[in-house]
C-alpha cells in the first residue's frame, strides 16, 4: 500500500516553504471594520492608494479583472442561518440582491421576481475562505512541469508573487467551490524564510488569474519558520534556527532604508527617484502596513520571537499559519491580536509538529484568540466544515464550552479579516457580498454536502444541475463526465 | 477557560478504571449494530474474559456482571483500519527528525517480499492511543514502496510491551503495486507487467527445484532466494497479493494477471475502479478504497471520485474502506476512518454497507471474521460504546475494550491538551 500522502507532499510541495515577493505598494482596503493595517506614513495617507500605490511607474501592474456574474434576485426561505455573525436563526430567510445581501432574519420580503428557494431541513452559512491554500500553484495533476509554489533558490524570495505562478485551469478550483469554498488565499510555499506574495481569489472560472483576483483584497506576505528553510538551506544556509532569524532580520533591515530612501523621495519628489527593487518593494510595503504578513510557524517558542521580530521593525503578524502550538502561546496571541490559522487534526509528521493536539483549535478560541482553521490541502480545502465539525467535537471532549455558531466563524468571519476582507465577505449581514451556501443539512454533520454556491450573488455551483457544472479546460477530455460529478 | 465540569470528571473517570478483562461486563439496554445481523434496539451484549458470550434484546445478564448503562448509546464492534503503518513511524524523517520510520525495506531491486513489517511495530508509538480513542480497535499493518513492500499482519490495538503480542493475523497478505513502473525499476507499463510475471514463474520454477537451486543447478531467477521463499505462499495460493492500482486500464491488466498466474488478489486504491466495477465484481476480487478523494492527482487518477466506493459496492464488489486522502490517514490519523464511512455514506454509499466496510468486510478478507468485524457470541470483545452515530463528528467513543479490556492509557495529545487547559504555575511567569 502507499506511503502516506501527506508526508509526500510536505516534503514535495505546499507547507514546505514559501517564496518572497515583492513590488508595488498596496492599499489598505477601504472602511474595514475590524483591525485593518492603517496606512503607516504621511506619504501614503496622501496618496490615492490603489494596489501598488509606492511602485513607479506602474502602481498596480497586474490589476484584478473579476466582476460579479450575472445574478437574479434570490430569497431563500425556511432556512436555518449560521450568519457568522450572530446566533443561528432557525427557519428564517435571506434576500440576495444585485450581487449583496440585501435581507436575512426571521423572515424577508422579496421582490416578485425573486427566485424562491424553500430552505426547508437545510441551513446557510457564508462562502468558506480558506486562509492556505496552493491551488493553481501546486495544481493538479501534480507534475513538475506545474510544481510552481516554492522559489527555493534564496532564502529570502520576497520579490515573487503567488499569482504568477497560479494556473486557472487547476481542476482543484471547482472542486473547492463544490465543497463551499469561495475564497481561498493562494500563498507561496514555505522552504524561504520569506517566500514572496500571496493572493487572495475569487473560487471561480477565469482564463486568467487576474479574473480570479479579490478586488480590493490586500496581497500577503508568506514568512516560514522552522525547519523547512534549515532543511532547504542546510548547505548554504540559513542551517538553523538562529540563522534563521538573522535571516529575517538582515532582510527587515535592508527594506527599512529603502523605505526611508523612497518616502524621502515620496515626500518630496524631485529628481530622479530612487531605484526600484521589487524584493524591497514589498518588504516596505509590509512596513507600510498595507501587505499582511502571514506567518508559517509551527512551535511556541518560535511564534513568540516572531512577535518580537515585528515589533523590532514595526509590523504586524496577521496570522500564524500552522501553528500546531498556537494552543501553548494563546494568550499572547490574544493580547498581540494576531489570528491563528490551524489544522484540525494535522500532526507528529516531523518534529516541530510533535506536540499537535485536536484540542488545539478549542484551546486557543477559549484563550480569546482569533481562531481559523485552514486547510494547506485541495482535499481538506473542500471540507472546511468537516475540519471545523472535528475541532469542534474535539474541543468538547476537552471540556471546553463552544457554540456551533464560534465554530462557523472559524472558517468564514475570522479567515475573512486576516485576508483583510472582512468589511466584505466572512458574515450574512446586509450590504456584504452575497457569498452563500446552502448546505443538504447541518454543516457541522458528516452527511451534508454543499448544494448550491453563490460568489456575489450569482449561482456557480448547484449539485442538482450537473449540466451547469464548471469544468476546467484541462478536464475536457481528461477527466470522465461522471467523474466530475461533485 | 471555561471548562464543563462534568465532561472532564467523566474523562478522568475513563482514565482511571482498571482493567476489566477478568470481569463480567454487560452493557444494556443500547442500540447495538453487531454488523453480522440487524441492529437491535434496547438490547444487551455481555462480555466475559475477553470474548462475547451474549448479545440480544433478551439477555440473562449474570449475576456478578458490571452493568453499564447504555441507553441512549450505540453499540458497535471496534473499528478495523485496513491501510497503515501504525507503530512504524514518529516524527517524519528519520535523518531529519531522529523519529523512526520502519514501513518500508530496502529489499532486493524493488523486491522485499520476505520484509515482516510488523516485527519493528513499536508499542510504545504515540499514535496507538489515540487511533483506540476513536473506536479503532484492530488495524492492519502494512509496508510500502517498491514492487513487492512485504508482508502485512493485523494487529489489535492492546496495550503490550513486544509487537508479538498485539499480533491478531501474521501474515495477512502479501504487498505489491501495479501501476508504478518506478517502483518496480522499470520504465513502462508492459515492461513492468512482463517483470511481474517472469517473478511469478521463477517462484513456482524455484518451488519445484529447490534442491537444485541449493547445488547451483538451476537457471538464474529473477530475485535472491529469501525473496523467492517469501512468494512461495502466493503462488500457492496461500496468502493473497493486494496490488495498488489507480488507472482503470491497469486495473484490468491486474485482473488479467491474476487469472493467467493463478493468484488471489486484492486491489488498492483503484482510483478509478467505478469505471470498472462489473469486471471487479465479475472476478470477485475485493477493493480497498476510500470516499475522500475527488482529485485528479495524476494522469493515472484522472477518474478518482468521492462515490468510487460506492459504485463498486453497488456493482457487487467487496469494499473496504481506507484512508485515500491526506492528512495522513495511515498513522497520525488512523483515527478518521470514521470520518472516511461517513463520507462514503454522503457520497452513495448505504450506512450498513459503510459500517461493514470498516468491520466485518475487511475481517471476512483477511480471513478473522471468527474472532472480530461483529458482535457475536464467542468473537472477541473488540467493543465499542458510543455516544450516537458513530460517524458523525460530535460522536464519541465513550468506552473502547479491546479483547474485553477496557484500555486505560492517557494520550501524549491528552497529556498535553491537559496541561495546558490551566497553564501550570512554573509557566505563568512572563
Amino acid at each position: 500500500m502507499r506511503p502516506t500522502p501527506l508526508l509526500l507532499a510536505l516534503v514535495a510541495a505546499g507547507c514546505a516553504s514559501a517564496p518572497a515577493a515583492t513590488v508595488p505598494a498596496q492599499a489598505p482596503i477601504p472602511t474595514s471594520t475590524t483591525a485593518s493595517p492603517a496606512p503607516a506614513t504621511p506619504a501614503a495617507a496622501a496618496t490615492n492608494l490603489v494596489p501598488g500605490a509606492y511602485s513607479r511607474p506602474n502602481a498596480d501592474p497586474f490589476p484584478s479583472t473579476y466582476a460579479p456574474f450575472p445574478s437574479r434576485p434570490t430569497v431563500i426561505r425556511n432556512v436555518n442561518i449560521f450568519t457568522a455573525a450572530g446566533p443561528l436563526i432557525r427557519n428564517g430567510a435571506i434576500l440576495i440582491q444585485d450581487g449583496r445581501i440585501a435581507a436575512v432574519g426571521a423572515s424577508v420580503t422579496a421582490p416578485d421576481n425573486a427566485v424562491v428557494i424553500d430552505g426547508a431541513g437545510k441551513y446557510v452559512t457564508p462562502g468558506l475562505i480558506d486562509t492556505h491554500s496552493h491551488l493553481g500553484v501546486y495544481p493538479a495533476p501534480g507534475t513538475a512541469a506545474h510544481n510552481d509554489g516554492n522559489e527555493a533558490t534564496a532564502p529570502v524570495t520576497a520579490h515573487v508573487w503567488a499569482e504568477h505562478s497560479v494556473w486557472p485551469q487547476d481542476p482543484q478550483f471547482p472542486r473547492d467551490l463544490a465543497g463551499g469554498t469561495t475564497t481561498v488565499q493562494v500563498l507561496p510555499g514555505s522552504a524561504n524564510l520569506i517566500g514572496g506574495r500571496s493572493v487572495t481569489l475569487k473560487v471561480v472560472p477565469s482564463r486568467s488569474v487576474q479574473g480570479m483576483k479579490f478586488p480590493g483584497a490586500p496581497y500577503g506576505l508568506k514568512m516560514a519558520c522552522g525547519e523547512n528553510p534549515k532543511r532547504v538551506y542546510a548547505n548554504r544556509g540559513p542551517s538553523t534556527r538562529m540563522a534563521n532569524v538573522a535571516g529575517y532580520r538582515s532582510a527587515w533591515i535592508g527594506a527599512e532604508e529603502y523605505k526611508r530612501r523612497w518616502d524621502k523621495w515620496l515626500a518630496k519628489p524631485e529628481g530622479d527617484p530612487p531605484s526600484r527593487d521589487l524584493n524591497n518593494e514589498t518588504l516596505a510595503e509590509v512596513l507600510r502596513g498595507n501587505i499582511l504578513v502571514h506567518n508559517h510557524c509551527y512551535q511556541a517558542d518560535e511564534m513568540a520571537q516572531m512577535i518580537d521580530i515585528a515589533k523590532e521593525f514595526g509590523y504586524k503578524i496577521r496570522s500564524f499559519h500552522h501553528g500546531v502550538e498556537a494552543y501553548k502561546i494563546a494568550d499572547i496571541l490574544a493580547r498581540e491580536g494576531i489570528s491563528a490559522s490551524i489544522w484540525s487534526d494535522w500532526g507528529g509528521f516531523k518534529m516541530e509538529a510533535l506536540d499537535a493536539t485536536k484540542a488545539n483549535v478549542g484551546l486557543t478560541h477559549v484563550a480569546g484568540a482569533r481562531t481559523i482553521v485552514h486547510s494547506d490541502d485541495a482535499s481538506y480545502s473542500q471540507r472546511l466544515n468537516q475540519e471545523a465539525a472535528k475541532s469542534l467535537a474535539a474541543a468538547r471532549v476537552a471540556g471546553l464550552s463552544i457554540s456551533d455558531e464560534d465554530a462557523v466563524r472559524w472558517i468564514t468571519a475570522n479567515p475573512a479579516w486576516a485576508l483583510g476582507i472582512e468589511s466584505k465577505v466572512g458574515t450574512l449581514e446586509v450590504g456584504k457580498n452575497a457569498d452563500i451556501v446552502l448546505w443538504s443539512g447541518n454543516p457541522f454533520s458528516v452527511y451534508t454536502r454543499a448544494e448550491k454556491v453563490w460568489i456575489d450573488g450569482a449561482m456557480l455551483y448547484d449539485r442538482l444541475d450537473p449540466s451547469q457544472r464548471w469544468r476546467t479546460d484541462f478536464e475536457l477530455g481528461y477527466v470522465p463526465n461522471d467523474g466530475g460529478n461533485r | 477557560m471555561r471548562a464543563t465540569s462534568q465532561l472532564r470528571l467523566a474523562a478522568l473517570a475513563l482514565v482511571t478504571a482498571t482493567s476489566l478483562s477478568a470481569q463480567t461486563i454487560a452493557i444494556t439496554g443500547a442500540t447495538i449494530l453487531p454488523v453480522s445481523g440487524p441492529r437491535v434496539e434496547n438490547a444487551t451484549i455481555v462480555m466475559t474474559n475477553g470474548r462475547i458470550t451474549a448479545v440480544g434484546a433478551n439477555v440473562t445478564i449474570p449475576a456478578d456482571a458490571q452493568r453499564i448503562d447504555g441507553r441512549g448509546k450505540w453499540v458497535t464492534p471496534g473499528f478495523i483500519n485496513s491501510a497503515t503503518t501504525l507503530g512504524l513511524s514518529e516524527a517524519g524523517s528519520p535523518q531529519f527528525s531522529g523519529g523512526y520510520s520502519d514501513g518500508s525495506a530496502r529489499g532486493d531491486s524493488g523486491i522485499a517480499a520476505s520484509f515482516e513489517a510488523w516485527k519493528g511495530l513499536n508499542p510504545a508509538n504515540t499514535y496507538i492511543a489515540p487511533s483506540r480513542q476513536e473506536g479503532v480497535t484492530s488495524v492492519l499493518v502494512a509496508p510500502n514502496g517498491g514492487m513487492i513492500g512485504g508482508k502485512a499482519a493485523l494487529i489489535d490495538l492492546v496495550e503490550a510491551t513486544n509487537a508479538a503480542a498485539m499480533v491478531r493475523k501474521a501474515p495477512v497478505v502479501m504487498v505489491g503495486q501495479f501501476s508504478s513502473p518506478d517502483g518496480g525499476q522499470t520504465n513502462a507499463r508492459a515492461e513492468f507487467w512482463a517483470k511481474w510475471r517472469t517473478l511469478i514463474a521463477d517462484v513456482r520454477a524455484y518451488q519445484g527445484r529447490r534442491a537444485a537451486f541449493e547445488s547451483g543447478n538451476t537457471r538464474d531467477f529473477a530475485t535472491k532466494q529469501s525473496e523467492l521463499e517469501a512468494l512461495i505462499p502466493v503462488v500457492t495460493g496461500q496468502l493473497p497479493l493486494v496490488l495498488d492500482v489507480d488507472r482503470s486500464t491497469d486495473i484490468l491488466a491486474a485482473i488479467d494477471f491474476a487469472r493467467e498466474m493463478n493468484l488471489r488478489i486484492w486491489l488498492s486504491g483503484a482510483s478509478e475502479g467505478w469505471m470498472v466495477a462489473r469486471e471487479i465484481a465479475a472476478a470477485r476480487i475485493p477493493v480497498f478504497t476510500g470516499a475522500m478523494n475527488n482529485i485528479p492527482g495524476s494522469f493515472d487518477q484522472l477518474g478518482q471520485r468521492q462515490e468510487n466506493a460506492a459504485l463498486l459496492r453497488a456493482a457487487g464488489v467487496t469494499v473496504v474502506l481506507i484512508g485515500n486522502g491526506p492528512g495522513d490517514p495511515g498513522s497520525f490519523n488512523v483515527r478518521n476512518i470514521r470520518q472516511e464511512a461517513g463520507n462514503a455514506v454522503a457520497y452513495g454509499m448505504l450506512w450498513d454497507d459503510a459500517l461493514r466496510a470498516i468491520t466485518l468486510a475487511p475481517a471476512e478478507v483477511m480471513g478473522v471474521a471468527d474472532r472480530v468485524g461483529s458482535l457475536q457470541v464467542g468473537r472477541d470483545a473488540n467493543v465499542v460504546i458510543w455516544s450516537g452515530d458513530p460517524f458523525e463528528f460530535a460522536s464519541v467513543a465513550e468506552r473502547v475494550f479491546v479483547q474485553g479490556k477496557e484500555f486505560t492509557a492517557k494520550s501524549r495529545q491528552q497529556m498535553l491538551t491537559e496541561r495546558y487547559l490551566t497553564l501550570p504555575p512554573s509557566y505563568r511567569r512572563p
